[in-house]
């Protein structure tokens, strides 16, 4: 209705949309899609991201506060999940779709047609043969439908419309490339589809476990949680699991003396109500409980540190975790006594699995406890528990601590072996150093979709091993009698009464080796059908 | 045989492959003067490369030519591919010594050397393999040299001595998971040393049209343009499915199993996404008109780029990957999750 009231050269909404519907779903955009996607990823493997590792990210912007305002204006340190790159894969699914629905009304509509007739001037198309035989045309074309309907679709015959048969057969296959093509193109939009459920109906959490201890499965439990969008509470599974024990085999020799191996926990769960049942716990071997899982994905170690106040009372005793600084197992960790009596009592300090003194140095020769020590410096005072701010256990606020010290002002390091106590000064009371347990990390965590995304994936390779390894060609033969004088060739070919056959074949995906194909048809057309 | 008589025994097939490899070098060198012959027989050569032989093989008009230089340039063609075959055979002895010198026995994929040493000789053996039935005499000197050069790198200075597996790689999904990324890499090398000829053929024919004289007769030997490009396509078309199988199916299901999470965004998992977006980028290329031939050769070789890169280069680059084999990580666990805790 407006394109009578249209200036030239105008475009109206109707056909600018339509436009830039084709430039988006253009072959050459999906291209320069795939390449800015490629580009866009680069970024988050050299800036540390807050999903992988937020302890590197925290680093980086401590090292450089001048940039992190525009990093961070720019989500550097989430790329994968920023709006720009989110738009970059949002547009190539934009031009995905756009491009395999036409596809496949055009494929839909290619699968019923017959294959197209052979041209004019078969002699025209790249790769081409002619030779003369004293069959008569219907016999050379008759073979040729034999020999070519083994392997492909053959043009029916019919000649109805001129009233004379066809003087050439038209044959076609490979017709599954483009299928598999559409196969590949659309499981493309499966896999994100189930990675897209994945990150918003599943969740991770982690928890440090002492051996012996129990987890149940609620939020409260976790140390921390990461939910997807649309993730709700009643998803959690009813469960439970304890951490019966945890073993690790220590590389006594070799180059790789001192790393861990073989991690173990047996571990004994129970879903709901149900029977309680065992599980061995290892790297490569979570638990699963109804679509939810558990991995071993850490682990270290948790003196068992009891300190008695002023008055002999036991105002803080059991397993502390201690968190590893570095392969050695050398690891860190606080206790707050916040109800010892005359004055608060806070600890913090260093944990030795192998202890032993090189060179005046303290340190830890090997990541098994053979000889655990720890090595604490004490605290009374003011800890900051009481402004009431949340606070790590894994940190002490010293910043207004009274530290303790020795006679001679130096302060007081408390160094212990298990069995050992320590009385502390002024008669604060007293630190015991009871025993060593290990604890693990586990890892729990749901995730929707998973298996929509594997098989996605997984008919997206057979969609692309059909579609790059199935060469879909045509192939005519055309028969005249000889002087008769096949569309356009002369050349030199024709004998006496004979009939001149003319082969064709196109390649349809470009990337064929034809030429073998037309020797391979020709030697079958011309073998001598007598033997 | 002890782990130790294994271990030297693979150190010591290593170097022999190396120097063997390094002798195929030499005599395709030697061939590759010899084809610089003086312009008498030169004839032969350029009638056998220009003609409109619709064969998508590299011709080989040394072979059979009868002049006495024709003969010692195919003696030299079969001597270098018989060199390359011992080099090859060496380099698997040196392979099998690696895993048979671990305890327990194992894969030879633990670190970074062994990567480097598997997917070398992928590339050795994909293209003997793949020699008769492209006609790959003219890529000799191509694969080897590179074969030389990857493998001088591993032992100066990617070297580790043998030791056990990492927790996290001991898995059935380690052998399946490597074994098709190695291979996906070594084919993806033998497809990019395609591209690159494709380059340099394209170049040098465009300069010999301009000044009106023929092409080198190294190059000349060199497949013909449209048939270097099918040969690159198809390499790398079966490199791809390999590569997705790798990096897609078998390496988030292991990811899953050993770190909870299918796909972290690692950079090592980024960059074998990069390399992946490329390749299928390059597919698509050579179905884009405009973008045929020269800028499909050329994103084939930014995707191989990419690949090598994260096969050695993010090693060293980023610290944060736990597909660091490079710094040994011995412990399972990840700082970061350490980190991320807090109390309550
Ligand atoms: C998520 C984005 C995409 C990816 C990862 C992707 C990947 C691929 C790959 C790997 C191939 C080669 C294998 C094959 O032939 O099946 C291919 C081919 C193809 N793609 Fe895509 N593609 C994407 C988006 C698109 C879009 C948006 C279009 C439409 C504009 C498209 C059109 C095609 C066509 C027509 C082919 C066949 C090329 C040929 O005939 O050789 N693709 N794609």
């Amino acid at each position: 209705m407006t394109a009578d009231s249209r200036r030239p050269g105008e475009l109206n909404a109707r056909e600018l949309g339509r436009w830039m519907w084709r430039q988006i779903t253009s072959m050459r955009t999906a291209l320069l899609l795939l390449l800015l996607l490629a580009l866009a990823a680069i970024p988050g493997s050299v800036i540390p991201q807050a999903d992988v590792d937020s302890l590197a990210v925290t680093r980086w912007k401590d090292e450089h506060p001048k940039l992190t305002p525009l990093y961070e204006r720019l989500d550097l340190f989430s790329v994968y999940s920023s709006p720009w790159f989110s738009a970059i894969y949002l547009l190539l699914v934009l031009s995905l779709v756009g491009c395999i629905v036409p596809r496949l009304l055009v494929y839909y509509r290619g699968l019923r047609a017959q294959p197209p007739a052979a041209p004019r001037h078969l002699t025209r198309l790249p790769v081409h043969a002619s030779y003369a035989t004293d069959l008569s045309p219907a016999e050379v074309l008759d073979r040729a439908r034999a020999v070519l309907g083994r392997r492909h679709r053959v043009r029916a015959s019919t000649g109805s419309t001129s009233g004379a048969a066809d003087d050439f057969v038209a044959a076609e296959r490979g017709y599954l490339r483009e299928a598999g093509n559409l196969v590949f193109h659309l499981s493309v939009l499966i896999v994100l589809a189930g990675v897209a459920m994945g990150s918003l109906w599943g969740y991770q959490g982690g928890v440090i476990l002492v051996q012996g201890t129990t987890f149940s499965n609620n939020l409260t439990q976790y140390d921390d949680f990461k939910p997807g969008g649309l993730f709700g509470q009643d998803r959690l599974e009813d469960f439970r699991f304890s951490v019966d024990k945890f073993s690790v085999d220590w590389l006594k020799e070799g180059p790789r003396f001192g790393q861990a191996r073989r991690f173990e926990a047996d571990v004994s769960y129970r879903v709901g109500d149900g029977k309680a049942k065992r599980y061995d716990l290892r790297v490569n071997h979570p638990l699963e409980v109804d679509g939810t899982e558990v991995f071993l994905i850490g682990h270290g170690y948790a003196p068992v540190i009891t300190v008695r106040d002023g008055s002999g009372e036991v105002v803080c005793t059991g397993p502390t975790v201690f968190l590893p600084r570095d392969a050695s197992f050398l690891s860190y960790g606080v206790v707050k006594c916040n109800d010892a009596k005359p004055g608060r009592i806070g600890l913090d300090g260093l944990f030795f699995p192998t202890f032993e003194m090189r060179d005046g140095n303290p340190v830890t020769v090997f990541g098994d406890d053979l000889n655990p020590t720890l090595s604490m410096l004490a605290y009374t005072g003011d800890l900051g528990l009481e402004d009431g701010r949340s606070q790590s256990v894994y940190v002490l606020d010293k910043s207004k601590a009274t530290p303790l010290t020795k006679p001679d002002g130096k302060p007081l390091r408390i160094d212990l072996q298990p069995g050992d106590t320590v009385n502390l000064p002024d008669g604060l009371g007293s630190v015991t150093f009871d025993r060593v347990d290990p604890w693990i990390r586990v890892q729990i965590s749901q995730t929707p979709g998973k298996g929509i995304a594997l098989v996605g994936m997984i008919l997206a390779l057979i969609g692309l091993c059909a579609s790059l390894f199935i060469r879909p060609r045509r192939v005519w033969v055309r028969a005249v009698p000889a002087g008769a004088g096949a569309a356009g060739t002369m050349d030199g070919t024709q004998g006496g009464g004979g009939t001149l056959v003319e082969v064709a074949v196109l390649d349809r995906s470009g990337n064929g080796e034809m030429d073998e194909v037309l020797t391979t048809v020709l030697e079958q057309l011309q073998k001598d059908p007598r033997s | 045989m002890s782990n130790t008589a294994w271990e030297t025994l693979s150190n010591q097939a290593v170097a022999t492959a190396g120097i063997v490899y390094f002798l195929a070098l030499v005599v395709y060198l030697a061939e590759w003067a010899a084809l610089r012959q003086p312009a008498a027989d030169r004839e032969l050569v350029g009638a056998g490369a220009g003609d409109a032989e619709p064969a998508g093989q590299a011709p080989e008009p040394a072979t059979g030519a009868a002049t006495p230089r024709g003969e010692r340039v195919a003696f030299l063609g079969r001597l270098g591919l018989l060199l390359t075959v011992l080099g090859c055979a060496a380099h698997l002895v040196g392979l099998v010594g690696r895993g048979m010198a671990a305890d327990p026995n194992r894969v030879p994929w633990g670190n970074m050397y062994e990567f480097t040493l598997t997917g070398t000789f992928v590339v050795a053996l994909l293209y003997l393999v793949l020699y008769r039935r492209f006609g790959l005499g003219w890529m000799g000197p191509l694969v080897v040299g590179f074969v030389v050069a990857t493998l001088m790198i591993a032992v100066i200075w990617l070297y580790g001595a043998v030791a056990p597996l990492t927790e996290a790689l001991n898995s059935p999904w380690l052998v399946i998971h490597v074994i098709s990324a190695i291979i996906a890499t070594g084919a993806f090398t033998l497809g990019g040393i395609a591209s690159i000829m494709y380059l340099v053929r394209m170049r040098a024919e465009r300069r010999a049209e301009a000044a009106g004289r023929e092409l080198s007769p190294w190059l000349a030997r060199v497949p013909r343009l449209d048939a270097l490009d099918r040969l690159a396509y198809r390499v790398h078309a079966f490199a791809f499915p390999v590569w997705t199988f790798a990096v897609l199916i078998t390496g988030p299901i292991w990811a899953h199993e050993a770190w909870s999470r299918y796909w972290n965004w690692d950079p090592k998992e980024v960059w074998a996404f990069i390399t992946w977006v490329v390749y299928a980028g390059y597919l698509h290329a050579r179905a884009t008109a405009g973008w045929k031939g020269r800028k499909a050769a050329l994103l084939a070789l930014v995707g191989l780029a990419t690949l090598w890169f994260n096969f050695i280069g993010i090693n060293y680059f980023s610290t944060t990957s736990q597909h660091s084999y490079a710094a040994e990580r011995p412990e399972i666990l990840r700082p970061a999750q350490v980190s991320g805790l807090s109390g309550g």
